[in-house]
C-alpha cells in the first residue's frame, strides 16, 4: 500500500508547473496512456507491454520534471503511472527524508538514484527537551554508508535532530568529491575531529552550518584545517559551540574567503576580534557577532576600535544575531545597519526595554525578531510601534521558573497584535495571558501560520478571568484561516480541542502539554485535524480510547509522540496488530516496568518496518 | 554493583558535590538534564509541601501517584541524568540527594522545594506560595500547582543559563563563564543510558587525532579499562607512529606495542581525565564507582608532558 499519499493540500509553490507538465503530454498519445495504465495493477496484461513506448516521450518527461520543485508535486508526478514514476525518480535531485526510520537508506537509493542533495530528519522535537532518553536512534551512519555508494555526486547534507558521529564525517568526507554544504541542526555526537575532516577534504566546501548542535571539543582545531587557498566559503555558522576556537585561524580563514556572506561567531570571539573579522569581510549579509561583551582590560583610556564605523561599513548587512554576553553601551555601534536589518536575533541579549527601543526605532525593515522577555511589555510595545512589516516574533524567557512574575504578559501580545498585522509566525512564553490578548491577535493578525503560545506556569487560567484558555485558542483556529502549526498552553478544557478539530482543518502540527479532560478531546483532534501530521502530546489526560479514534488517520502522519499520557501497553500493541505498517514503539525511560502503562509513546509510519536499531529501553509493539 | 550500597559510600562525596550541583541547580532551570532528573513533577502546592527542605522529589498528587515518594529504591548513580515521567508509581526514584537531606537544610532554607530559583537575589520564592493567581479548582486532583518538570518550559538547554549572563562582563569573566557553561553543558551532556547501560564518554589520545568512545560500564575495574584503552589505540597509534619521522622513543615501529602503564606513570602515556567540575585528574585515585560517576570524559597523554599539567583541585577531591 502506498504509505505516502498525503495530498491535498497543495504547496505554494509549483503546482501550476505540474498542470503544465500534465497538458503538454495529455495532447500526445493515448496510446502511451493506455499502456502506461496498466503497469501499474501489475498484472500480466494483454496489452501493449513495451517498457519504453514513447522514448520521445520518456524524455520530454524527464525534461519537464526537472522543473518540478516542491516534492509535494513531484510526489504526486509520480503516482500517475509507472513511465511518470520512473522519470520522476530519476529527475528527483533533492531528497528529503521527513522520518529517518520512515524508510530505509537501502530503499530510498534505490529509487531515487540522481540525488544531489539529502534532508534527513531524526528525533521527534521533544528530544530537544530531554523527553527522550538518549541513545534513543537517528543515527546518521546508514545513511552516509549507503550514500557514499549510491551518491557519488552529492552535494548538500542537511540533517535535523540526527546522532552524527566523527567517523560519518570523516567517510562524507572522503566520499563526496562535489561535497558544497552541510548544515546540522539540533544534532549531536560529533567534535572537533569530524569538522576537521571537512574543512579539510571538502575543497569545494560552500557552506557549513551547525545550528543549536552540540559539538564536543575534541582539542583539534578545526579551522586550520581549511584549505590554505583561497576557499569557497559562503556561510561558517559555529554559534552554538560551547568552545574557544582559534582566533587566528579564523581570523586567516575569513581573509581568504572572498566569497563569505554569513558568518556567525560563538560567544568565544571577543568585541575586539569582531572587529578585526568584519572588517575584513564587509561583504557580509548575515552575521552572529559572538559576544559582543566588554573587556576589562580596556581601561579608560584605551582606544577602543572604532565599531560604529565598522558596522557601518558592512552595508550588506541584513541579519544580526550572536549578542551573547552583550554590553549595551555597544549598541550604538549596530545603529547604521538597523535600517537594512531584516532579521534580528536578541535571544540570548538580556537587554532592557530602553536598550532595546535605542535598536528598534530605527528598525522599520525588520520582518524576524527573536528577542529574550528582558525586553518586558514595554519593549514589546516599541516594536509594535515601529516593524509593520514584522512577520515572525519570539520571545523566549530569560528565566523559565513557573512562579516567577513574568515580564511579558497579555499587554505585550496585544500590542504585538496591533501593530504587526503581518505577523505570519509567532512564538511567545509569559507567564501570564488572556483569552481577550489571543482573541485580538487572531483578528488582527490573519495571516498567521505558526502560532505557538507557551504560559510557562502550567494549568494557568485567563489572568483576568479565571477561565480556561479555550476561547483564546479556539479564536486562532477559527480566524486563522491559514494556520499550520500550533502550541497550546494554560489551562485547557476539552472544548479547546473540540474548536481546534473543528476549525483546525489545515493544521499539520499540534503540540499538546498538560492540557485537556478526557478522551474527548484528543478524539476531537485526531476525528477533526484531516490534515495533521506531527502530534506531540505529553502530560495530558487522554487515554486508550482517544488513540484508537485516530486509527483511520496514523498512516496520513508523520509521527505520534504521546509521553506520560493515560495508555496501557495493551493498547498500544491493538494500534500496532491494526496497522501494520505503523511502527509504535513504547519507551520506558528508567529501569524496569511491569505494569502496563506507558510513559512514552512514540509511532510512525514505515515502508521498511521495525528499526533493527532499537536499544533496550523501546519496544516496538507487534 | 549494589547501587543502594555505591550511594551509601558516596554519601559523603555528596556533600562535596552537593553544593555545586545546587549552585548549579539554582542556575540552571527546570529542564535541564542533570537536576531535573532528580527532582519530580506535579508536585502539591500545599503549604507543608513547599517547606520541605528536600532535594528528593517531593511527591503529591498526580493521576496515578501513591505517596510512597520516600522510598529509596534509588538505582540511579549520584548524577542520575534519567528521566522521570510524569506518571510515577513505585518508580519515584528519589534522588541520591535525599540521604542527606538534613544536612541539606540549611541550604535549602530559602528555596521552596517547588521550584529552583535562578539567582538567590530574586527572592522570586517570596511570591512562589501565591504564584498561582487562580489555578482551577473546579478541575479535580491534577491541577495543583507545580514542582520542577522535566522538560517544561520546553525550551533548549542552550537557552537555560540566560539569568546568569550579567552584562558587561569582563573577557576572563566572559572565558570563565563559557568553561563553566562548557562545563555545565558538557557535564549535563547525558552520557549516561538512563536504563544503566552503556556509560560512553570520549576518549582522546595524544597523536591520534579522532577520538574514540568507551563505555564505562563494560568495566568494573581500572585495570579492565586500561586495557581496553591499550587495545583501542594500540593499532591506531602503531599506524601514527609509522607515518611520523623519527621514533624518539622507541625503535619498535614495526610493531605494534602494548600501551601499558596508564594508570601508575610508569608507561610512555597516562590515563586521566575529566571530572564533572572540568578538572582534570589521573585516573586510579578514586574508587571507581565514584569515578564513573562523576568521569566526563578520559585521555590518554604522554607521560613526559604530564608534569606540565596542573592537574586541579585533587585534594578537595579525594574520597574519603
Amino acid at each position: 500500500m502506498r504509505v505516502n499519499q498525503v495530498e491535498v493540500p497543495r504547496d505554494e509553490n509549483g503546482s501550476s508547473i505540474l498542470d503544465l507538465a500534465r497538458a503538454d503530454i495529455a495532447e500526445s498519445s493515448t496510446k502511451t496512456r493506455n499502456c502506461a495504465a496498466c503497469p501499474g495493477s501489475g498484472s500480466g496484461s494483454m496489452e501493449f507491454q513495451s517498457p519504453y513506448p514513447d522514448q520521445v516521450l520518456e524524455n520530454v518527461l524527464e525534461n519537464v520534471l526537472h522543473f518540478l520543485t516542491a516534492r509535494r508535486d513531484r510526489n504526486a508526478a509520480s503516482l500517475v503511472c509507472k513511465s511518470w514514476y520512473r522519470a520522476e525518480a530519476l529527475t528527483r535531485s533533492e531528497l528529503f527524508i521527513g522520518n529517518c526510520y520512515a524508510v530505509s537508506p537501502r530503499r530510498a537509493t534505490s529509487r531515487f538514484t540522481r540525488v544531489r542533495s539529502v534532508a534527513i530528519k531524526g528525533k521527534p522535537r521533544f528530544a530537544d527537551f530531554d523527553l527522550m532518553p538518549i541513545n534513543w536512534g537517528a543515527l546518521f551512519s546508514p545513511w552516509v554508508a549507503a550514500m557514499a555508494k549510491a551518491y557519488p555526486w552529492l552535494e548538500k547534507v542537511y540533517l535535523k535532530r540526527m546522532t552524527v558521529t566523527d567517523e560519518d564525517l570523516v567517510l562524507l568526507s572522503e566520499s563526496f568529491p562535489c561535497f558544497k554544504e552541510l548544515v546540522l541542526v539540533c544534532c549531536d555526537g560529533f567534535g572537533t575531529s569530524g569538522l576537521a575532516a571537512v574543512a579539510g577534504r571538502c575543497r569545494q566546501l560552500r557552506v557549513l552550518d551547525l545550528v543549536e548542535s552540540e559539538v564536543d571539543d575534541d582539542d583539534v582545531e578545526w579551522l586550520s584545517y581549511f584549505p590554505e587557498s583561497q576557499t569557497h566559503l559562503e556561510s561558517l555558522v559555529f554559534d552554538c559551540l560551547q568552545f574557544a576556537v582559534n582566533f587566528d585561524a579564523l581570523e586567516k580563514l575569513v581573509a581568504r574567503s572572498p566569497s563569505l556572506k554569513k558568518l556567525r561567531l560563538n560567544g568565544s570571539v571577543t568585541t575586539p576580534q569582531l572587529y578585526r573579522l568584519i572588517t575584513q569581510a564587509p561583504q557580509l549579509t548575515h552575521l552572529g557577532t559572538g559576544s559582543f561583551g566588554a573587556l576589562e582590560a580596556v581601561a579608560a583610556g584605551d582606544q577602543e576600535p572604532d565599531y560604529a564605523s565598522a558596522f557601518a561599513a558592512c552595508k550588506s548587512l541584513v541579519c544580526l544575531s550572536g549578542f551573547r554576553e552583550i554590553f549595551p553601551d555597544y549598541l550604538p555601534a549596530i545603529y547604521p545597519v538597523c535600517t537594512s536589518l531584516t532579521s534580528l536575533n536578541f535571544s540570548y541579549a538580556n537587554i532592557n526595554a530602553e536598550h532595546l527601543k535605542s535598536v528598534i526605532c530605527l528598525c522599520h525593515k525588520l520582518q524576524t525578531l527573536w528577542v529574550l522577555d528582558s525586553i518586558c511589555d514595554e519593549g514589546l510595545q516599541a516594536v509594535a510601534a515601529t516593524c509593520k512589516d514584522l512577520r515572525e516574533l519570539r520571545v523566549f524567557p530569560e528565566n523559565p521558573n513557573e512562579d516567577v512574575e513574568g515580564p511579558v504578559s497579555e499587554v505585550g501580545l496585544q500590542a504585538i497584535s496591533e501593530g504587526c498585522n503581518k505577523l505570519q509566525s509567532i512564538l511567545y512564553f509569559c507567564q501570564r495571558m488572556t483569552n481577550a490578548a489571543v482573541v485580538a491577535m487572531s483578528k488582527n493578525c490573519p495571516d498567521l501560520v505558526v502560532f505557538r503560545l507557551c504560559i510557562i506556569g502550567r494549568y494557568r487560567p485567563d489572568a483576568v478571568t479565571g477561565e480556561p484558555m479555550d476561547e483564546g485558542f479556539g479564536a486562532i483556529v477559527m480566524n486563522c484561516k491559514k494556520l499550520t502549526r500550533l502550541a497550546v498552553s494554560g489551562l485547557l478544557t476539552d472544548r479547546a480541542f473540540s474548536y481546534i478539530g473543528k476549525y483546525g482543518k489545515l493544521v499539520r502540527t499540534l503540540s499538546v502539554a498538560f492540557a485537556g479532560d478526557t478522551d474527548m478531546g484528543l478524539k476531537y483532534v485526531l476525528e477533526g485535524c484531516h490534515n495533521l501530521q506531527k502530534l506531540e502530546i505529553r502530560d495530558s489526560p487522554f487515554g486508550n480510547e482517544a488513540l484508537h479514534s485516530g486509527l483511520h488517520h496514523y498512516y496520513n502522519m508523520r509521527f505520534v509522540w504521546m509521553s506520560s499520557c493515560k495508555l496501557t501497553r495493551h493498547a498500544c500493541q491493538e494500534v500496532a496488530r491494526a496497522l501494520p505498517h505503523l511502527v509504535v514503539e513504547v519507551i520506558r525511560s528508567q529501569g524496569e516496568r511491569n505494569d502496563d502503562s506507558v510513559e512514552i509513546l512514540y509511532m510512525y509510519r514505515s515502508l521498511d518496518g521495525p528499526r533493527s536499531d532499537a536499544p533496550q529501553f523501546v519496544t516496538i509493539m507487534q | 554493583m549494589d547501587v543502594r550500597s555505591r550511594n551509601e559510600e558516596v554519601s559523603p562525596q555528596l556533600l562535596d558535590l552537593i553544593p555545586k550541583a545546587k549552585k548549579e541547580w539554582r542556575m540552571n532551570e527546570e529542564g535541564r538534564t542533570q537536576n531535573n532528573k532528580n527532582t519530580k513533577k506535579d508536585k502539591s502546592c500545599c503549604e507543608e509541601r513547599k517547606l520541605e527542605l528536600r532535594l528528593g522529589p517531593p511527591g503529591g498528587e498526580d493521576w496515578f501517584l501513591p505517596h510512597n515518594h520516600n522510598t529509596k529504591n534509588s538505582d540511579e548513580s549520584v548524577l542520575y541524568l534519567g528521566y522521570f515521567p510524569s506518571q510515577q508509581t513505585e518508580k519515584i526514584s528519589t534522588s541520591p540527594w535525599a540521604c542527606s537531606s538534613s544536612s541539606k537544610a540549611s541550604s535549602f532554607l530559602q528555596f521552596p522545594s517547588c521550584s529552583p530559583q535562578s539567582m538567590p537575589e530574586k527572592k522570586a520564592f517570596s511570591s512562589s506560595s501565591s504564584a498561582n493567581p487562580a489555578v482551577s479548582s473546579n478541575i479535580s486532583q491534577k491541577r495543583t500547582a507545580p514542582g520542577p518538570v522535566v522538560g517544561w518550559p520546553p525550551i533548549r538547554s542552550f537557552r537555560k543559563n540566560l539569568a546568569s549572563n550579567g552584562i558587561s562582563k569582563t573577557a576572563h569573566e566572559t572565558q570563565q563563564q563559557q568553561n563553566d557553561v562548557a562545563d555545565k553543558v558538557a557535564g549535563k551532556k547525558p552520557v549516561v543510558d538512563n536504563v544503566g547501560k552503556g556509560l560512553f564518554v570520549k576518549i582522546n589520545m595524544d597523536g591520534v587525532p579522532i577520538g574514540r568512545k568507551v563505555d564505562l560500564n563494560a568495566y568494573d575495574s581500572y585495570e579492565k579499562l586500561s586495557s581496553a584503552v591499550d587495545e583501542l589505540f594500540r593499532c591506531l597509534l602503531a599506524a601514527q607512529r609509522d607515518s611520523s619521522a623519527g621514533g624518539i622513543k622507541n625503535k619498535e615501529e614495526d610493531e605494534e606495542k602494548a600501551i601499558t602503564g596508564l594508570l601508575d606513570g610508569s608507561g610512555e602515556y597516562t590515563l586521566v581525565y575529566e571530572d564533572n567540575e572540568g578538572d582534570r585528574m589521573l585516573v586510579g585515585d578514586v574508587p571507581w564507582h565514584m569515578f564513573v560517576s562523576t568521569v566526563k570524559r578520559l585521555r590518554v597523554l604522554k607521560s613526559s608532558e604530564l608534569s606540565a599539567f596542573t592537574l586541579g583541585n585533587k585534594q578537595h577531591k579525594k574520597a574519603t
